[in-house]
C-alpha cells in the first residue's frame, strides 16, 4: 500500500487492498471521510461480480503464463534427459571390453626369435602365433583350415599388443606358461553385451555362426570370457577395429588445438576490447568496425574453414591435418564472440572507479591497465572459455583443412597431423561396424564431460571473481 | 599485466611466422591420402594394418569424396599434395586432363573392387522381388500414363504391377550430396527407365535423362541423410515392413540379422553374385597414386603392395571381412602386377 491510496481512477490492486485502505482510513477522521468514499467507490467497482471475473481472468492468464514457461523448461530438461540416458544406455558398455582367459605358453622360439631376450627381437616375435596355439589347445578338438579360421576369428586382430607389452615389460617371462586376459574380436564383444540377435540357426548377428556361438558359450561358462575395463579406450587412438579405438588421439589433438587458439585470441580480442572501448574515437569508422564484429560472430563456421584452405593452406604452405591451423581457424573464428564478451565486461566496470583513477592523477594507460582491466578480466575469462567451449565442438571448419582424417597415431606437436573429439565422434558414427555403435556414443558421453567442466570452471572463475557494485 | 600480454602476442607472432617454413623444409614421411568415403572404410583398413607392421607411419586417411579428393589430389605434385586419393567411380576426362595441367602426369590407378548397392527391408517383412524398371516407376518424378508423362501417381507396388504385393511405396536412401546416391540414380533409376517405351520416343537427349534422373519429392522417397547407419536403423526398426533402404553392401554385411537384402531382376545381393557381377547394381572402386611420389615419400610403394596383396584382397584377406567385394583371382593377380610395374593408366574416353 503507498501512502496515498486509490486516487479517483487509480484502480486498487486487489479488494483485500481496498479493504486495507479502508481500515487505515478510520485512523485519520479529516481523510477518513474522503477515503471511505474512495474506498465505497472503488469497492463498487472492483467487487462487483464483473469485476471478481475480471481478476480471476487476469490471474488465470498469469498462471497460463507460468504454465507456459514450467512447460518449456520441462520439454528442453526432458529433451536433455532423453539424450543423456539414449547416450549413457549405448555408450556405457563402451566403457568395458570382452576379453578371453587364456593360458599361453610364451616359447621362446616364436616370441623371442633372436634368443637375446632384447627389445628389437621381442617386438619382432610372433605373438599372435603364441595366442592363437593357446586357443587350439583350449579346443583341441578343432582341425581344419577353415574352423580353425573361425575359432581364431574369436580374437581381436590386436590381441597380441597386450602380451607383448607384458613380455617387453618383463622379458623373465619368455619360455613360462602365463594367464592372460587377451582381446576378443567386435563380433564376440557384441554377443557378449547382447547386442547380437541369437539365430534360429544357432549363429548371432549374421556375423557368427552356430559353432562360433557353441565356443562363446563354453568359454563364458567356464569363466574364461568377461567384460573387463575397457583401458585402451583412454589410450588409444583411432582404428578400424571396433574393440581398439581409443579416443586419446582426439582428446590431445583437441587439446593442441585449443591451445594454439586461446593463445591467439585471447591476447587479440581482450586487446581489440580494450582498444575499441577505452580509446577508439566515437565515429562512423569504429561504428563500421563495430557492426563487423557483431556480423562476423553470426558467420557459419564452415566459412572460416573455406578462408583457412585459401589463405593458411593454399597460400602460406602449411601443413594439412595440423592442429595449428586448425587452431588458428578457430581462433577467428572465436575472436568476435571474445571481443563482444570483453567489451561488456569492461562497460560492467563503473564509471565511479575510473573518474576516482583519474582524481587521483592516474593516465588513461594506468586507469584501464591498473584498475579497469583487472576488474573486467573475470568476465572476459569467463567469455573466452565459454567460446572455447564452442570451438571444441566444431567440425565444420576442421573438415576444408583435412582434420577430418583417419589418424591412428597420437599427435606430438602442432604440426603433427591430428583429428579433434568432435571429429572422432563423426567419423565413428558412419562406420559400418556395429561396434562403432557404443564407442560412438561413449566419445559423446566424454565429449560432454569435458564441455562440461569447461563451463564449471567458466562459473567458478565468475563467482569467485566477480565483484558487483 | 602488461607484460604478460606482449610477451604472449610476441611469442605467438614467431611461433606463427616460423611454424609453416619448418612443415616445408622436411619432407615428408608419412603417405597422405584423401577422396571417397565409400571407399574410406577400406583404405583406412590397409594403412592401419600397414601402420602396424611398423617400418613406416601409418598414413593420413581424409574423408573429402570422391570429386573433393580428385580437386586436391590433382592440384600439384609435392609433399604439400596427397600422394593418393580414392575414388567411388573411375576418374573422368576432365579430371584427368586438370591432373595434366597441374603436373600430376603420370597417374597409376588401380582397381581394388566392387561396392554393390542394395535395397534392404526389416528381416522378417515381406521380401517381394523386383525390376530396376519397378523401382524406376516407384521413385521417379515423372512416369508415362497413357502414353503421358504425368507426377507420379502410384502410391503401392501393386498399382505399378499387379503381381507385386499391396504395400506403400516407402523408400529412405541418400541425400543427392552422397556418392552412393550417384551410383544409385545412375544403376538404378538410368537403366530402369532404359526400355520404357515412352522414355525411348523422346527426342531431347537432356529431357530423357532428366525424365530418368528426378526422383519423386511427394514424401515416397525420404532423404535418410550421409549416414547410412541412420537408414539402417531406420528400416530395421519399420513396424509395417514396407519401408526399403538404399545403402552400401558392406552396412548389409554387417546387419543381417536385422535386415535382408532384395532381390533384384532375381538376383540377391550376395558376396559372389556382386564379385561375379551377375548383381546388377554395383559399382567399381578405385585408388590413384601419382607416380612421381613413388619412392620419393617412404612407403609409398609397399603401401601399394599392401592394398594389392593377397592378405588384403584375397578371398579369406582382411578387406573381404571388412564388405569390400574383390575382383576375381586371376584378375587379382593382373591388377598386382600392373601395379607393382607402376603401369600408368591412360586418359579415360
Amino acid at each position: 500500500m503507498s501512502n496515498q491510496p486509490a486516487k479517483d481512477g487509480i484502480p486498487l490492486r486487489s479488494p483485500q487492498d481496498a479493504a486495507g485502505a479502508a481500515a487505515a482510513a478510520v485512523a485519520l477522521p479529516r481523510e477518513a471521510v474522503d477515503e471511505a468514499v474512495v474506498a465505497n467507490r472503488s469497492a463498487s467497482r472492483h467487487t462487483t461480480a464483473e469485476a471478481e471475473k475480471r481478476l480471476r481472468r487476469r490471474y488465470a492468464a498469469q498462471r497460463r503464463f507460468k504454465a507456459y514457461g514450467i512447460t518449456a523448461i520441462a520439454i528442453a530438461v526432458g529433451a536433455l534427459l532423453w539424450l543423456l540416458i539414449t547416450l549413457l544406455a549405448n555408450g556405457l558398455s563402451a566403457f568395458q571390453q570382452t576379453y578371453i582367459r587364456l593360458e599361453v605358453t610364451l616359447d621362446p622360439a616364436l616370441v623371442d626369435p633372436r634368443g637375446d631376450r632384447s627389445e628389437e627381437s621381442i617386438r619382432t616375435g610372433d605373438f599372435g602365433g603364441a595366442i592363437r596355439q593357446a586357443l587350439r589347445e583350449r579346443f583341441p578338438d578343432v582341425v581344419g583350415r577353415e574352423r580353425l579360421r573361425n575359432l581364431f576369428g574369436l580374437l581381436s586382430s590386436g590381441a597380441e599388443f597386450d602380451v607383448r607389452d607384458k613380455v617387453l615389460a618383463d622379458p623373465s617371462l619368455i619360455g613360462t606358461k602365463q594367464t592372460f586376459w587377451v582381446l576378443a574380436s567386435t563380433d564376440v564383444d557384441m554377443l557378449r553385451k547382447g547386442f547380437f540377435e541369437r539365430q534360429p540357426d544357432g549363429g548371432a548377428g549374421g556375423r557368427l555362426n552356430a559353432e562360433q556361438v557353441a565356443w562363446f558359450d563354453q568359454l563364458k561358462a567356464a569363466g574364461d570370457l568377461d567384460l573387463r575395463f575397457n583401458k585402451r579406450f583412454f589410450t588409444n587412438a583411432d582404428s578400424r577395429e571396433p574393440e581398439m579405438v581409443g579416443i586419446l588421439g582426439g582428446v590431445v589433438g583437441s587439446f593442441l588445438t585449443l591451445s594454439v587458439c586461446l593463445v591467439l585470441c585471447f591476447p587479440f580480442g581482450v586487446a581489440a576490447a580494450i582498444y575499441l572501448e577505452e580509446f577508439a574515437p566515437k565515429n562512423w569508422f569504429t561504428d563500421l568496425i563495430e557492426v563487423n564484429i557483431n556480423n562476423l560472430a553470426a558467420v557459419p563456421s564452415i566459412i572460416f574453414g573455406l578462408l583457412g584452405l585459401a589463405v593458411f593452406l593454399n597460400f602460406f604452405g602449411m601443413p594439412r591435418s595440423a592442429p595449428l591451423v586448425g587452431g588458428i581457424v578457430l581462433a577467428l573464428m572465436s575472436l568476435p564472440t571474445i571481443i563482444i564478451a570483453s567489451r561488456a565486461a569492461l562497460r560492467a566496470v563503473p564509471p565511479s572507479i575510473r573518474e576516482a583513477a583519474y582524481g587521483l592523477g592516474a593516465s588513461k594507460m594506468q586507469v584501464v591497465l591498473h584498475h579497469v582491466l583487472p576488474l573486467g578480466l573475470p568476465g572476459m575469462m569467463t567469455g573466452s572459455i565459454i567460446a572455447m567451449a564452442q570451438a571444441l565442438g566444431e567440425t565444420a571448419p576442421l573438415l576444408m583443412i583435412g582434420m577430418v582424417a583417419f589418424i591412428v597415431g597420437i599427435p606430438k606437436g602442432l604440426t603433427d597431423s591430428a583429428t579433434v573429439l568432435p571429429v572422432q565422434i563423426f567419423m565413428w558414427a558412419d562406420n559400418p561396424e556395429r561396434g562403432f555403435v557404443e564407442k560412438t556414443s561413449a566419445a559423446i558421453l566424454v565429449l560432454l564431460a569435458f564441455l562440461l567442466t569447461m563451463n564449471a570452471i567458466a562459473i567458478f572463475l565468475r563467482k569467485k571473481f566477480e565483484r558487483r557494485w | 599485466m602488461k607484460h604478460v600480454l606482449f610477451a604472449t602476442a610476441a611469442a605467438v607472432a614467431i611461433t606463427v611466422a616460423l611454424t609453416p617454413t619448418q612443415a616445408n623444409a622436411q619432407a615428408r614421411d608419412q603417405i597422405r591420402i584423401v577422396g571417397s568415403s565409400t571407399v574410406f572404410p577400406f583404405t583406412t583398413a590397409v594403412a592401419e594394418q600397414f601402420g602396424r607392421a611398423g617400418r613406416f607411419k601409418t598414413p593420413v586417411v581424409e574423408s573429402t569424396g570422391t570429386g573433393g579428393g580428385m580437386r586436391i589430389f590433382c592440384a600439384g605434385i609435392g609433399p604439400a599434395h596427397p600422394d593418393v586419393t580414392n575414388a567411388s567411380r573411375r576418374m573422368t576426362a576432365a579430371e584427368f586432363d586438370t591432373c595434366q595441367r597441374n603436373g600430376v602426369t603420370d597417374i597409376i590407378e588401380i582397381p581394388i573392387g566392387f561396392d554393390g548397392i542394395v535395397l534392404a527391408v526389416r528381416k522378417g517383412a515381406p521380401n517381394f522381388e523386383v525390376t530396376r524398371e519397378q523401382i524406376w516407376k516407384a521413385l521417379a518424378r515423372q512416369v508415362p500414363v497413357n502414353g503421358q508423362l504425368v507426377n507420379n501417381p502410384y502410391q503401392r507396388w501393386n498399382e505399378i504391377d499387379p503381381r507385386l504385393p499391396n504395400l506403400a511405396i516407402e523408400v529412405i536412401g541418400p541425400p543427392p550430396t552422397s556418392g552412393t546416391r550417384d551410383s544409385f540414380v545412375e544403376l538404378v533409376m538410368e537403366a530402369g527407365c532404359r526400355n520404357v517405351p515412352e522414355i525411348r520416343a523422346m527426342q531431347d537427349a537432356r529431357a530423357r535423362q532428366q525424365a530418368c534422373q528426378a526422383i519423386r519429392e511427394d514424401g515416397k522417397f525420404v532423404e535418410g541423410g550421409e549416414n547410412d547407419n541412420l537408414i539402417v536403423q531406420r528400416v530395421a526398426a519399420d513396424r509395417t515392413g514396407a519401408l526399403i533402404g538404399v545403402f552400401g553392401y558392406s552396412f548389409l554385411d554387417q546387419n543381417l540379422d536385422k535386415i535382408e537384402g532384395k532381390v533384384i531382376e532375381g538376383v540377391p545381393p550376395t558376396y559372389e553374385n556382386i564379385a561375379t557381377g551377375k548383381y546388377p547394381v554395383a559399382r567399381s572402386m578405385y585408388i590413384y597414386v601419382k607416380r612421381a611420389h613413388v619412392d620419393v615419400i617412404p612407403g609409398l610403394r609397399e603401401f601399394m603392395a599392401e592394398y594389392t596383396s593377397e592378405r588384403a584382397m584375397g578371398d579369406t584377406g582382411y578387406l573381404p571381412a571388412k564388405g569390400l567385394i574383390t575382383h576375381p583371382p586371376q584378375r587379382r593377380q593382373e591388377i598386382r602386377e600392373r601395379t607393382m610395374n607402376l603401369t600408368l593408366m591412360q586418359r579415360p574416353s
